[in-house]
C-alpha cells in the first residue's frame, strides 16, 4: 500500500533550486534550528527519542539511544556520515546535492542536543558536486549566523567542517570513518570499545549519524516526535528514502512510509518502480544493499519494515533495493558483488583480506565455465570461515562487518539457485549468456 | 610544479586550521595537491608530511589506501565506469568494453595523448542512471555506445570544460568563513 | 623506587578465569592470550607481540569467550581477562576458526620454504605442518610480486611472503618512533612500504627482521648464511655500547652469523640496535689481529707469544728499575670483560705498583663521579616522575636507552627535560633547554632553582619551562622521583663542566638518582674493577680499599696516579716509559689528538693489547692479540651496574688469547703470579675482594639472574621476577612454550629481594669525594668573543670506530658529519651552503665544507668527532684537553 504521507526529507525536491539558501529559507529553512534553540538540550533529545527515529545508515540503531550513550566528557564531537558507498544506495547522494542546508540544519540541531564541540560532515569524495554544494551551504549558513558564534543570538556556538573522503567503501563503517577523519588509513577500529559514543574522534565521545538521519531532524523538531512516530509502524517509524535500481522500469528514489509499503508496491506500483522491463518476471531482489542476503518472489509481500525483513533472514540495511529478472545470471551477480567486497576490504583481517579474493576467483571460474561441483561446498566452507555458521545476523571472525557481508550474496544465491550454479559447471559455460 | 605552490601552501595552512589535530587535514591536503598536479607528486607527499607532522611513508601509505588519490600521473580526464550490481544489470560491462575500444586503452591505462585514463569503478551512487560514468568525479549516465562516444568528443573538444575541470579539481568552493577549529581557537586563547 | 617486588604472590589481586575447563588466577588487566600461556595453554598467533599494542589483525588467536550474551569468537590477543570469564581454545568452533585462518594465510603464501631463510623456524610453517590438512584446496593463481626488494640498506622485503601482521610497521611507529615504513594500498594489495625517497634506514631496522613471523623481512648480513637447524646458540650480552642488551649469539660452522635480542624487562625488552645486532661481523673482519707482532725498528712483524711477552716483560722490568712504577701507565679497557679488566688492574696496581690506569680516553667522566653518585636503573628512569638528560643525542650513543626513555614519555610515565647544546632525537618528546657548550653546569643550577647564578646568554623561557616541569611533577622531598641521565654532555666542553652540572644537581636534589650515559661497552665494569686512578675494585677509593686488598694482593699504590689525559701529558714530557693500551685506539679516539700524537712520539714502548689493527697498534712496539666479543666467557657491567654474563660462542682467530691470560703472562714475565687458572677463578676473586660485587658469583648462578643479570651491590635493587613472556616468533628456541607457560613464575622469588631501597646509606669514600666536588662553585665558561663560534662535537652511532669500520654491513653507512653552521651566520660570513671555508682553532686551521643548519644556536657550530679515515680532519683535531671549551673562527676562503 502506498500511503499519502507527505514527504519529509525530500519535500523540496520539486524545486530546481532546492539546494540554494533562498529556496531553503522560503520553505521553512532553519526554523527547526531556531525552534530547537528555544528548547533545552534535553527537550530536543526527548523529541528525537519520541520520534523513534532509526539510524538511516544501514544498521538501524535508534538515533535517540545513540545520543544518550554519549560518555560525559569535556569535548565531544558530531560526525555526519555522508560516505554513502553501499552498492545500489544513492539516497544520501540525493540529499547532499539537492538539500545540503537541511543536512546542516539537522546536524546543528543534533550538535545542540548532544552538546558537541564541533561538527564534521564526512562527504564521500566522489560527490564533487555535492561537496561544492555542501561547502556553499556551509559558507552561507555561517553568513546568516546559523553556524559559528552565538547562533541566531542564542548562547550556542559551534564550528562545522565539510570533510571530503577519498574513495574507500570501508570508510562508511563508523570507526573506519573516524580513522579516515583523523587522517589515517581507513582501518575499522577493533572493538571494544564498541561505540564511538564512548571513544570516537581523537578518543573523545562522538556521535556518528547518517545524512538522512540528520535530514529528518528539522522536521521532527518543528512537528514533534510524536508526529514522526505516528508514521510507519512499530519500531519502523516515519518515512524512509528508498533507492530502487536494477531491472525495473522506473529506477529511482522514493520516500515512503515505512512498514506499510511492501516490496511488491515499491517494485511494481506504476507510481514507483513500475515493474520489470520487457515483460520479464522477477527472479530475485536484494532488500537492503549488497551486504544483505537476497530474497525471491516469495518475500515480495514483506513490508519495508526493519524487523520484518530481519526476521525473514536479511536486512533493510541502507534502504536500497536491487531487482534481478529472469535474464540475470546469479553467478555473475554474486561474483561482481564479491569482487566489490574483495576490492574494498581494508586488509586488516586475514579472513576478509584473503577469503574475499579466493571466493571471487572461484566464482569467476564457475561463471567462465571452469567450475567443479565441489566448488559449491568449497564456497560455502570458505564463507563459513568468515561468518561461522552462516547465520543471520552473521557471526564474524573479523574486526568489522565487511567480512561477514561477503557470504550474504554467495550463500543466499547458492541456496536459492543451486541448479543454476550446477548448470554453469555441467555445461561448462554460463547458461544465461553471460560472458567476459 | 612538483612541490606545493606558495598559494597552495597558504590554502593548506587554512585547511589544517579547521581541524583540532593537524593530521586530520591529510586527505584534504592530498586533494589539494592533486588539484595542482593531477596526482600526488613525491615532492607534494613530502610537503604534506611536513605540514601535518607525519613521515612521508605515512602520507604515502595513507594516500594509497584511497582510490581517488593517485601517486602516478593520470590523464587529464579520469573516466570511471561503474560495473557494480545496478550498472552490471544495465549493461555496464558492455559499456566498459566499448570504452576500452573507443579510447584504445585498457582499464588502468592512459591514452598516449595523456587525455584519458579508464578506471573500473565501484558503485558511484547514481544507480538510477545506470550504467553511470564519472569523468573527474562529474556524473554522466545512463550511457551506452553512442552517448559515450559523444561524451568523449565533447571532452576532447573542450565543450565540457565548465562542467569537468582537469583531474584532481574536486571542490571549487572554498571555505570562506569561520576558519579556525574551535578546539584550536580555545587552546590558543 | 624499587622495581616490582612480588615475592609474595598471594598479596596480589587476581582474576579467576576458566581456560579450557581449568580455573586460573590471572592478573587483572592481563590479555587472555597471556593468561592462557601462563596457564600452560599456548594459543597460536602471528600479529600479537608482548611488547607492542595488540591490533587483532591476523585472527589466528580466535578463541571462544563467554559473555552475558553467550560464547563468541574473540581475538585472545585483544580481550582482557574478566572475573568469571570462560575461555575455550580447543572447541570445534575455535579450531575451525583457527584452521580457517591458517588456510587463508596460506592461499597467497608462496611455497618457497626450501629457499626461505625462515624455513625451519617459521611459525607459519610449523602451524601448517601441525594443523594443516596437508593438501591445498586453493587451485587459483597466487598473488605475485617481484621479490625481494630492498626497503633499506640492510633489510630486504619479500612481499609474497608477507602476512600483513603489522609487526614491523608497529615497531617502526610505536617503538622506534620513526614511521619510515607503513602499510600502503588496501585489502589484498597491502604491502609494507617505505617512501620512495626515504629508505628504511633506521638504527633499529633489524628488530623488524627479528619479529617478522615469516620470511618476508630478511637482513642482508644473514640472508642465505645458514639454516636454523645448523645454528648453535648461546645467550650473551651485547658489547656494542654500555646499555648491555641481552642477546642470543648464533653461530654456524664456527662463525657468528646472527644476533637476536632477548627480552629482559629491566634492559632491552627484546630490542637491539643495528650496531649491536650486526657489529659482530667485526669479529670476522680481515683486520683482526691473529698473531703477536713486534716492531723490528722499521715495521711490525709477526712474532710468537713467547718473544712478544718477553719483549713486553723486558720493557716493564727496565722501566721499573730505571724510572719506577709511575713511568708505567695503562689506557683503555672499556672493551674488556670484568675479569680481563680485573686481571689488568691487579697487574698494574699490585704487581707493577702504578695507579695510572684509565678505562676512559679523556672523553668520559671521572670514576669517583660515576661510582659515587646514587645510581638508578633503567626501569627506575622510565618510571621516574621526571628524567633530566644531560647528554647529547642518546640515540647515537646508547640507542636502546633512547628507545626505553622515548617509550616512557610516549606512554605518559615520565616527563623529560633535555639539556643539550644541539637538538637531539629526544627533543621532540621533551622540554628542551639549549645551551652553548660550557654552560651546562649553569643550566643545571638554574633549572634546579639556584638563584645566585647568572643566566646571561641562556634562554630564560626554556629554563622557566624546565623549572615548571620539575615543580609540577609531584617530586618527593629532595628530588625523590627524579632521575638524571648523565653523560659527558658535549665533548666540546671539558669534563669539569659535566661534573659540575651533576654534582650541582646532586647537591640540590640529594634524593635524585643518576643513570650514567657513558657509552663504551664495558666502561662501567672497568671502572668498577678499578681501571681508573684513585680507585680499587668494588667502588672503593685507594684509601678505604687499600688495607683490605693488601691482605690478598700484597700491595696497592699509595698515591693517586694519572688519568688518560694526565698520562699523555706526562708522556709528551718524556716521563712515561711504558704505555699499555687495552683495546683502545688511543691515537684516534682521544679527543685531543694532537696531545696523543705528541705523547706517542716520546713514549719508548707502547704495548698494545687489541683485537684489530688500528692506528695505535700500528704505532706500538709490541702488539698482543686478544679474544673479542663472542670469543670469551666472563661478565660485563652495564650503565645501571647490572652484571651479566658474556658468553663464548666461537674460538678466537689465530693464536689470540683471552685478555686476562695476557695480563697473567706479563705478570709472570716480571716474576709474579696473578694466581688465575681460568676466568671463573677471577669471577670468584672479584666477588671476594670487590665490595660492590660481593655475592655476584652466586647470584648469577641463580636461574633468573642468569638471563636478567644482577644489579650490584647485590640486593640493592629488586629485579622484576615476573619474567616477561618471550615472543616465541622472535626468539625461536630461546622461549619454549613449556618454559613460558610455567604458572609458578608468578610466585617465584629471586635471592633475597629486600623491600624498599637497600642501597648503603652510609657514604663511602667516593660519596665523600662527590660531596666535596659539589661544594665547589658552579663551573662557568667565558662567553665566546664576537668573532668566534663555540664548537660542539657530534658523535654518531655509525662512527669511524673500530667496531663499525670492521663490520662490512655497517661500515658503508657511516655518514661524515660535516660542519654545521646557522644560516644567518653563513650569510654574515658570506659563505653559501655547501661551500668550503676555513675553520681555525688554536690547535689547527683546516678547510672544511659547511652545511647550513637552522636548528642550531647562532653561536654554536657542530662538527663530527672523527669524520674520515684515520688521519683525516675532525673535531678531535681542534680540541685542546686543557681548555674548558673550544672556540673556533670561521673564515671564508
Amino acid at each position: 500500500m502506498i500511503t499519502n504521507a507527505a514527504p519529509i526529507v525530500t519535500r523540496r525536491m520539486g524545486y530546481e533550486d532546492s539546494y540554494t539558501l533562498s529556496r531553503y529559507l522560503e520553505t521553512g529553512g532553519y526554523d527547526g534550528l531556531k525552534r530547537a534553540l528555544t528548547m533545552s538540550r534535553e527537550e530536543v533529545a526527548d523529541q528525537v527519542n519520541r520520534a523513534s527515529l532509526l539510524g538511516r545508515g544501514g544498521a538501524g540503531f535508534p538515533a535517540g539511544r545513540k545520543w544518550s550513550m554519549l560518555r560525559a566528557a569535556p569535548t565531544s564531537y558530531l560526525v555526519v556520515n555522508g560516505d554513502e558507498s553501499e552498492p545500489a544506495t544513492f539516497k544520501d547522494h540525493l540529499l547532499i546535492e539537492r538539500d545540503p542546508h537541511q543536512i546542516i540544519e539537522g546536524a546543528l540541531i543534533c550538535a545542540y542536543a548532544i552538546g558537541a564541540a564541533q561538527i564534521f560532515i564526512f562527504c564521500r569524495g566522489e560527490f564533487a558536486l555535492g561537496l561544492e554544494r555542501l561547502q556553499q551551504a556551509c559558507n552561507e549558513a555561517y553568513r546568516i549566523g546559523a553556524i559559528g558564534r552565538e547562533i541566531f543570538g542564542s548562547s550556542f556556538s559551534i564550528d562545522l567542517v565539510i570533510h571530503p573522503g577519498a574513495g574507500a567503501y570501508i570508510c562508511g563503517e563508523e570507526t573506519a570513518l573516524l580513522e579516515s577523519l583523523e587522517g589515517k588509513r581507513g582501518f575499522p577500529r577493533i572493538k571494544p570499545p564498541f561505540f564511538p559514543a564512548v571513544q570516537g574522534l581523537y578518543g573523545a565521545p562522538t556521535v556518528v549519524n547518517n545524512i538522512e538521519t540528520m535530514s529528518n531532524l528539522p522536521w521532527i523538531v518543528l512537528n514533534g516526535g510524536d508526529a514522526f512516530s505516528s508514521l510507519g509502524e512499530g519500531s519502523s517509524a516515519g518515512t524512509r528514502l528508498f533507492a530502487l535500481s536494477g531491472r525495473v522500469n522506473r529506477p529511482g528514489w522514493f520516500e515512503l512510509e515505512m512498514s506499510k509499503t511492501t516490496f511488491r508496491d515499491l517494485i511494481f506500483d506504476p507510481a514507483l518502480g513500475a515493474g520489470v522491463p520487457d515483460g520479464r518476471s522477477l527472479k530475485a531482489f536484494i532488500p537492503g544493499g549488497v551486504s544483505a542476503p537476497w530474497f525471491g518472489p516469495n518475500e515480495l509481500d514483506l513490508g519495508l519494515d526493519q524487523d520484518a525483513v530481519g526476521k525473514a533472514g536479511s536486512m533493510l540495511g541502507s534502504g536500497s533495493v536491487v531487482v534481478m529478472d529472469e535474464s540475470t545470471c546469479v553467478v555473475r551477480a554474486a561474483w561482481r558483488i564479491t569482487r566489490f567486497f574483495h576490492r574494498e576490504s581494508c586488509g586488516q583481517c586475514t579472513p576478509c583480506r584473503e577469503g574475499g579474493g579466493w571466493l571471487e576467483q572461484i566464482l569467476r571460474r564457475i561463471e567462465e565455465g571452469e567450475g567443479r561441483e565441489a566448488d559449491l561446498d568449497l564456497l560455502m566452507d570458505v564463507c563459513d570461515n568468515i561468518a561461522p555458521g552462516l547465520t543471520w545476523p552473521p557471526q564474524q571472525t573479523t574486526i568489522c562487518v565487511l567480512g561477514p557481508s561477503i557470504p550474504s550474496s554467495i550463500a543466499s544465491s547458492i541456496r536459492m539457485f543451486r541448479d543454476e550454479y550446477l548448470a554453469h559447471v555441467r555445461e561448462r559455460h554460463c547458461p544465461m549468456g553471460g560472458h567476459r | 610544479m612538483a612541490h606545493l605552490s606558495l598559494e597552495n601552501r597558504e590554502r593548506a595552512t587554512r585547511l589544517i586550521s579547521l581541524y583540532p589535530k593537524d593530521r586530520s587535514a591529510l586527505i584534504p591536503l592530498c586533494h589539494l595537491a592533486q588539484s595542482q598536479d593531477g596526482y600526488l607528486t613525491q615532492e607534494a607527499i613530502q610537503d604534506i608530511a611536513d605540514l601535518v607532522g607525519v613521515t612521508p611513508a605515512e602520507v604515502y601509505g595513507t594516500a594509497t589506501f584511497y582510490d581517488m588519490l593517485h601517486t602516478e600521473p593520470v590523464g587529464r580526464y579520469v573516466v570511471a565506469i561503474c560495473t557494480n550490481i545496478a550498472c552490471l544489470l544495465n549493461g555496464a560491462f558492455e559499456l566498459l568494453e566499448h570504452a576500452q575500444k573507443r579510447l584504445g586503452v585498457y582499464v588502468g591505462q592512459t591514452t598516449n595523448d595523456g587525455m584519458f585514463t579508464i578506471e573500473e569503478a565501484e558503485c558511484l551512487a547514481a544507480c538510477d542512471t545506470a550504467p553511470c560514468v564519472q569523468v573527474n568525479h562529474r556524473f554522466f549516465g545512463p550511457l551506452a555506445g553512442e552517448s559515450f562516444d559523444a561524451l568523449v568528443d565533447n571532452l576532447e573538444s573542450g565543450r565540457l570544460d565548465d562542467v569537468v575541470p582537469p583531474h584532481g579539481v574536486l571542490n571549487r568552493v572554498e571555505r570562506s568563513v569561520g576558519l579556525t577549529s574551535s578546539a584550536k581557537r580555545e587552546a590558543a586563547q | 623506587m624499587t622495581e616490582i617486588d612480588v615475592s609474595d604472590s598471594e598479596s596480589l589481586p587476581t582474576v579467576s578465569v576458566t581456560i579450557d575447563g581449568s580455573v586460573f588466577k590471572a592478573r587483572p588487566g592481563e590479555l587472555i592470550i597471556e593468561a592462557a600461556e601462563r596457564a600452560g595453554v599456548f594459543i597460536p598467533r602471528f600479529c600479537y607481540h608482548p611488547r607492542m599494542d595488540s591490533v587483532g589483525f591476523c585472527r589466528m588467536c580466535l578463541v571462544e569467550v563467554s559473555s552475558p550474551r553467550g560464547f563468541s569468537l574473540q581475538p585472545s590477543c585483544f580481550l582482557h581477562v574478566a572475573e568469571g570469564q570462560e575461555v575455550i581454545t580447543n572447541s570445534p568452533k575455535a579450531r575451525k576458526a583457527q584452521e580457517g585462518v591458517l588456510e587463508l594465510l596460506l592461499v597467497n603464501h608462496p611455497l618457497d620454504c626450501p629457499v626461505c631463510d625462515k624455513g625451519g623456524e617459521c611459525p607459519l610453517q610449523d602451524q601448517a605442518m601441525a594443523h594443516g590438512p596437508g593438501e591445498t584446496r586453493f587451485i587459483e593463481q597466487k598473488r605475485h610480486w617481484p621479490k625481494p626488494i630492498d626497503i633499506g640498506p640492510l633489510v630486504a622485503l619479500d612481499r609474497e611472503r608477507c602476512i600483513q601482521c603489522a609487526r614491523c610497521t608497529r615497531f617502526a611507529s610505536e617503538v622506534a618512533g620513526e614511521a619510515l615504513i607503513d602499510f600502503a594500498f588496501r585489502g589484498s594489495d597491502i604491502e609494507v612500504a617505505p617512501f620512495a625517497l626515504e629508505p628504511f634506514s633506521s638504527y633499529f631496522a633489524g628488530n623488524t627482521v627479528q619479529i617478522c613471523p615469516v620470511g618476508a623481512l630478511t637482513a642482508h648480513p644473514y640472508r642465505f648464511k645458514s639454516r636454523p637447524w645448523d645454528l648453535e646458540q648461546a645467550e650473551s650480552t651485547c658489547e656494542g655500547c654500555a646499555v648491555g642488551c641481552r642477546t642470543v649469539a648464533q653461530s654456524s660452522a664456527g662463525a657468528l652469523v646472527r644476533y637476536l635480542g632477548v627480552d629482559v624487562d629491566g634492559v632491552n625488552r627484546s630490542w637491539l640496535c643495528d650496531k649491536g645486532r650486526y657489529g659482530f661481523e667485526a669479529v670476522h673482519a680481515s683486520n683482526r689481529l691473529v698473531t703477536p707482532l713486534l716492531n723490528s725498528g722499521e715495521k711490525l712483524e709477526e712474532s710468537t707469544w713467547h718473544e712478544a711477552l718477553f719483549a713486553a716483560g723486558e720493557a716493564v722490568r727496565e722501566a721499573l728499575k730505571e724510572h719506577g712504577p709511575s713511568s708505567i701507565a695503562f689506557i683503555g679497557g672499556a672493551r674488556l670483560t670484568n675479569e680481563d679488566a680485573f686481571a689488568f688492574v691487579k697487574l698494574a696496581k699490585s704487581v707493577i705498583g702504578t695507579d695510572s690506569t684509565d678505562a676512559q680516553l679523556g672523553d668520559g667522566l671521572p670514576a669517583e663521579l660515576v661510582l659515587g653518585l646514587p645510581r638508578a636503573t633503567i626501569n627506575e628512569a622510565t618510571n621516574a616522575r621526571v628524567v633530566i638528560v644531560l647528554n647529547q643525542d642518546l640515540r647515537e650513543e646508547l640507542p636502546v636507552l633512547f628507545l626505553r626513555l622515548r617509550g616512557s614519555v610516549v606512554d605518559g610515565s615520565t616527563d623529560l627535560i633535555d639539556c643539550s647544546s644541539v637538538p637531539t632525537s629526544l627533543s621532540k618528546y621533551a622540554t628542551t633547554v639549549r645551551y652553548v657548550p660550557g654552560d651546562l653546569a649553569r643550566v643545571a643550577a638554574l633549572i634546579a632553582g639556584e638563584s645566585n647564578i647568572d643566566a646571561f646568554g641562556l634562554d630564560q623561557g626554556q629554563i622557566e619551562s624546565a623549572k615548571t616541569v620539575l615543580s609540577s611533577a609531584g617530586l618527593g622531598a629532595d628530588g625523590e622521583g627524579l632521575v638524571i641521565v648523565c653523560g659527558r654532555g658535549d665533548l666540546g666542553e671539558s669534563a669539569s663542566v659535566a661534573v659540575s652540572a651533576a654534582v650541582t644537581l646532586h647537591r640540590l636534589f640529594p634524593k635524585a638518582r643518576f643513570l650514567s650515559a657513558l657509552r663504551r661497552s664495558n666502561v662501567h665494569g672497568a671502572l668498577d674493577m678499578g681501571l681508573a686512578p684513585g680507585v680499587l675494585p668494588g667502588r672503593v677509593t685507594l684509601e678505604e680499599g687499600g688495607e683490605a686488598l693488601v691482605r690478598t694482593w700484597g700491595s696497592v699504590p699509595n698515591e693517586r696516579g694519572s688519568d688518560a689525559i694526565g698520562t699523555l701529558e706526562s708522556g709528551a714530557q718524556g716521563k712515561i716509559k711504558v704505555l699499555f693500551t687495552l683495546g683502545a685506539d688511543v691515537l684516534a679516539d682521544v679527543p685531543d689528538r694532537d696531545l696523543a700524537a705528541r705523547a706517542f712520539a716520546k713514549i719508548p714502548t707502547v704495548i698494545s693489547i687489541a683485537t684489530h689493527h688500528d692506528r695505535t697498534t700500528a704505532a706500538a712496539s709490541v702488539v698482543l692479540p686478544v679474544a673479542g666479543e663472542g670469543e670469551r666467557n666472563g661478565t660485563v657491567t652495564n650503565i645501571e651496574g647490572r652484571v651479566a654474563p658474556t658468553t663464548q660462542k666461537i674460538v678466537p682467530p689465530g693464536v689470540a688469547w683471552p685478555a686476562w691470560m695476557v695480563a697473567s703472562e706479563i705478570a709472570r714475565m716480571i716474576g709474579s703470579d696473578l694466581g688465575f687458572e681460568d676466568h671463573s677463578a677471577i669471577t670468584q676473586e672479584i666477588a671476594a675482594v670487590a665490595p660492590a660485587y660481593h655475592g655476584v658469583n652466586l647470584s648469577l648462578a641463580n636461574g633468573d639472574a642468569r638471563r636478567a643479570g644482577v644489579v650490584v651491590p647485590v640486593g640493592a635493587v629488586a629485579i622484576d621476577i615476573r619474567s616477561p613472556l618471550l615472543d616465541p616468533i622472535a626468539t625461536p628456541g630461546i622461549s619454549s612454550v613449556e618454559e613460558q607457560g610455567a604458572p609458578m613464575r608468578l610466585g617465584k622469588t629471586v635471592a633475597a629481594v629486600p623491600s624498599g631501597d637497600a642501597r648503603p646509606t652510609t657514604p663511602g669514600g667516593l660519596q665523600v669525594l662527590v660531596r666535596a666536588l659539589g661544594a665547589a662553585p658552579v663551573v662557568t665558561a667565558p662567553k665566546p668573543d664576537s668573532y668566534s663560534y663555540r664548537l660542539s662535537v657530534r658523535r654518531t652511532l655509525y662512527d669511524r670506530g673500530t667496531l663499525v669500520q670492521s663490520s662490512s654491513s655497517l661500515a658503508p653507512h657511516h655518514a661524515p658529519f660535516g660542519l654545521r653552521v646557522h644560516p644567518l651566520e653563513l650569510a654574515r660570513l658570506g659563505v653559501s651552503d655547501g661551500e668550503e671555508l676555513m675553520i681555525r682553532s688554536p690547535r689547527l686551521a683546516h678547510r672544511v665544507n659547511v652545511i647550513s643548519d637552522a636548528s642550531l644556536g647562532r653561536q654554536v657550530v657542530v662538527l663530527g668527532a672523527r669524520n674520515e679515515d684515520s688521519g683525516a680532519f675532525g673535531a678531535f683535531d681542534l680540541i685542546d684537553a686543557r681548555e674548558l671549551v673550544v672556540d673556533v673562527r670561521l673564515e671564508s676562503i
